[in-house]
């Protein structure tokens, strides 16, 4: 009887919180695929952006303000991208922390320039989408011209003298940074042997394995999603084929592992030093395991995006976002993945690409943390 | 020639399950003359159940895989067919006597009703399985490069032919065959004569329904996923089979598929991966121009 009672004050009491909280709060919106092939990484986005609002207002909200997030769904496709924000746009919301895809993010940033909203994506990695100049925009995770070097500087020397193939998906992300790549690979003097795209969202890749096969491939590097490059794996191994693959950031999450079984053990991708090891992300890392989140890949880097932009926006005094965004450039941010600095295209100064590695239990660890 | 054995066999494997989706087609085409647009999707709906079923005798502690699958076989098959009848009652029974389009803008409804109610039920995300089968067989080794023969595509080319068979006979030697050839030709004859019209066209769709199961199994254990959306691609290229081999001919949409299945492959191997779906489509349109019933297809007899 006892617990009921308190159930029912409880309740009364959130209630009464999320009444009070509607009527003057300000809403920030979490865009990014929430279905979908991608929506793993959707999910990293608003576990990122939901812990961060959360501990927002458990620390007093912003400017007085209580915070309320909007979560929009893209399902990484750059038409729903744009129709999302332009809802963001016309809906007055502030700040927005996506998306995910680089095809998505790019065109959607025009609309927000459009709208008068601040995007910070958390995890598309194209160079384009800080290079048109457009006031809105910055990112807080790397970008593939320098991925693509680490890559590409990591195969030339790792696998000096072995046959490597190179695959795209034919989109924004998946080709930018095969490209990418292929520059860095050919400046250290290595040429690829084979250079394929296949379309995003085949699930048949037989016909490329053999090939690969043909050509005595020891390492294939895929410019493209987690779930294509699972598949390829696991129709890799099924023909028999020891290839190595390697990829980039979107293979940080634990779905490759559960799609390629334990044959994604030895499968090489790049990605930020792991946020999750830095001493500024203990306290956080632990709410999330308290939650039984992994806040891995680019759960932290979307709390980081809400911080900066709440950090900013406290600073100024306001959520404009012409105004927040001056002084996001301005100024040097204390967030969960480090201190961040962005130059005048809203490209952070800092992050550098390691090389991780899977292995047979599906986890995956850096190789030489230490740098080498 | 190593090479070109191994994408055969790729090719043959990827078209006998376009095939089997491709039948629901034809099937349905051949009978009430309309194209089930849901059809794909009850071909993802089948590939949810098998993992469900397989999970769930998973965790009951079974470890025999070829009890297993055939259980998954059969439960999917069964809850499938299920579907395929619900949609076809609820969906196209009401507008048969209706204009011709309706039927078929109802399946494009039903199948974004399917699609979504996936989505909701099971989640946007993609479902992996472990892989089920493993092994296979060297077939060649020659100059370094080893052809394999993996089991899963024995169990899927096989798993093929038999019901292929099984459902051969069905049609040609059995009474509901007889019924069905008969609804095909002219349903208000065929009422006239006693054959229960309705009652056919259901088992119609329970067929189509339950080789979709079996098509959605097989995907899940050749590709190891499934996700609510596949259903989409994997129709059209089924339906692009389907008229290849020439609508409402059974051993056409087979053909269809396989055609459809190595002219992906082979087209990927010997020239670009990235056109292997317009090689496909011209080599739809070249048949289509010079054949305009398909490859098996009979011209259509005017009924009066």
């Amino acid at each position: 009887m006892k617990s009921l009672k308190l159930i029912g004050l409880a309740f009364g009491a959130s209630l009464a919180l999320s009444t009070a909280a509607f009527a003057q709060d300000t809403t920030i919106a979490v865009a990014g695929p929430m279905t979908g092939g991608e929506s793993a990484f959707g999910r990293q986005m608003k576990n990122g952006a939901e812990q961060a609002v959360t501990d927002l207002n458990a620390a007093g909200g912003l400017l007085g303000k209580k915070l309320a997030l909007d979560v929009e769904d893209d399902a990484c496709d750059p038409k729903q991208a744009r129709s999302v924000a332009e809802k963001i746009g016309s809906a007055k919301i502030p700040f927005v922390a996506g998306h995910y895809c680089s095809s998505s993010s790019i065109p959607a940033s025009e609309a927000y320039a459009d709208g008068n909203v601040l995007q910070i994506t958390p995890a598309s990695t194209n160079p384009l989408f800080t290079e048109r100049n457009l006031w809105n925009v910055a990112r807080v995770c790397g970008r593939d011209d320098q991925q693509g070097t680490v890559a590409g500087d990591y195969i030339a020397k790792a696998f000096k003298g072995k046959n490597i193939a190179i695959l795209n998906d034919k989109t924004t992300y998946g080709k930018g940074l095969a490209d990418e790549t292929k520059k860095a690979l050919n400046k250290a003097g290595v040429t690829e042997k084979m250079y394929e795209s296949y379309n995003k969202g085949d699930k048949d890749f037989n016909a490329i394995v053999s090939r690969l096969k043909r050509d005595n491939i020891d390492l294939v590097y895929v410019g493209g999603y987690h779930q294509e490059a699972g598949l390829i794996l696991r129709q890799m191994r099924d023909q028999g084929l020891q290839t190595v693959l390697m990829a980039g950031d979107a293979m940080a999450d634990k779905e490759f592992a559960s799609i390629t079984g334990p044959a994604g053990a030895g499968t090489l991708f790049t990605f930020g030093p792991d946020p999750r090891n830095k001493p500024t992300a203990k306290t956080i890392v632990e709410a999330f395991k308290a939650k039984n989140i992994d806040p891995e890949g680019y759960t932290l880097y979307t709390y980081a995006a809400v911080q900066v932009w709440s950090q900013a926006a406290k600073k100024v005094g306001t959520t404009d976002p012409m105004k927040v965004m001056a002084a996001i450039k301005a100024g040097s941010w204390d967030t969960v993945i480090g201190t961040l600095e962005f130059d005048a295209k809203g490209d952070i100064k800092q992050l550098d690409y390691v090389v991780y590695k899977w292995d047979d239990k599906g986890n995956y660890a850096e190789i030489n943390p230490k740098g080498s | 020639m190593d090479y070109f054995a191994q994408q055969v066999i790729n090719g043959v494997v990827l078209g006998s399950i376009y095939g089997l989706i491709a039948i629901g087609y034809t099937m349905v085409y051949g009978i009430v003359g309309m194209i089930n647009f849901a059809h794909g999707d009850i071909f993802m709906i089948g590939g949810f159940i098998a993992l469900i079923s397989f999970l769930i005798l998973v965790s009951l502690g079974l470890t025999f895989v070829p009890v297993i699958l055939l259980i998954v076989l059969l439960v999917s098959m069964a809850i499938t067919a299920l579907y395929g009848w619900t949609v076809e009652r609820i969906a196209y029974r009401p507008l048969r006597h209706s204009f011709r389009l309706a039927p078929m803008l109802s399946a494009i409804g039903m199948s974004f009703v399917l699609s979504n109610y996936s989505q909701v039920a099971q989640g946007a995300r993609v479902k992996p399985v472990p892989p089920i089968i493993t092994g296979g067989y060297t077939l060649l080794d020659s100059n370094g490069f080893v052809v394999r023969l993996s089991n899963v595509q024995i169990v899927v080319v096989i798993t093929t032919i038999v019901l292929l068979a099984i459902f051969t006979w069905l049609v040609s030697r059995t009474r509901l065959g007889r019924d069905m050839r008969a609804c095909e030709q002219d349903q208000t004859m065929a009422a006239l004569l006693g054959v229960d019209v309705d009652r056919t066209i259901s088992m119609t769709f329970v067929i189509g329904a339950a080789l979709a199961a079996v098509a959605g199994m097989m995907y899940l254990l050749y590709y190891g996923l499934v996700d609510f959306y596949m259903g989409f691609v994997a129709g059209i290229k089924a339906f692009t089979a389907a008229v290849l081999g020439g609508i409402g001919s059974l051993p056409g949409a087979m053909l269809g598929g396989l055609l459809i299945g190595l002219i992906e492959t082979l087209w990927s191997a010997y020239f670009s991966v990235e056109y292997k779906d317009v090689a496909a489509f011209s080599i739809l349109i070249i048949v289509l121009i010079f054949l305009p019933t398909g490859l098996l297809g009979r011209p259509e007899v005017e009924k009066v």
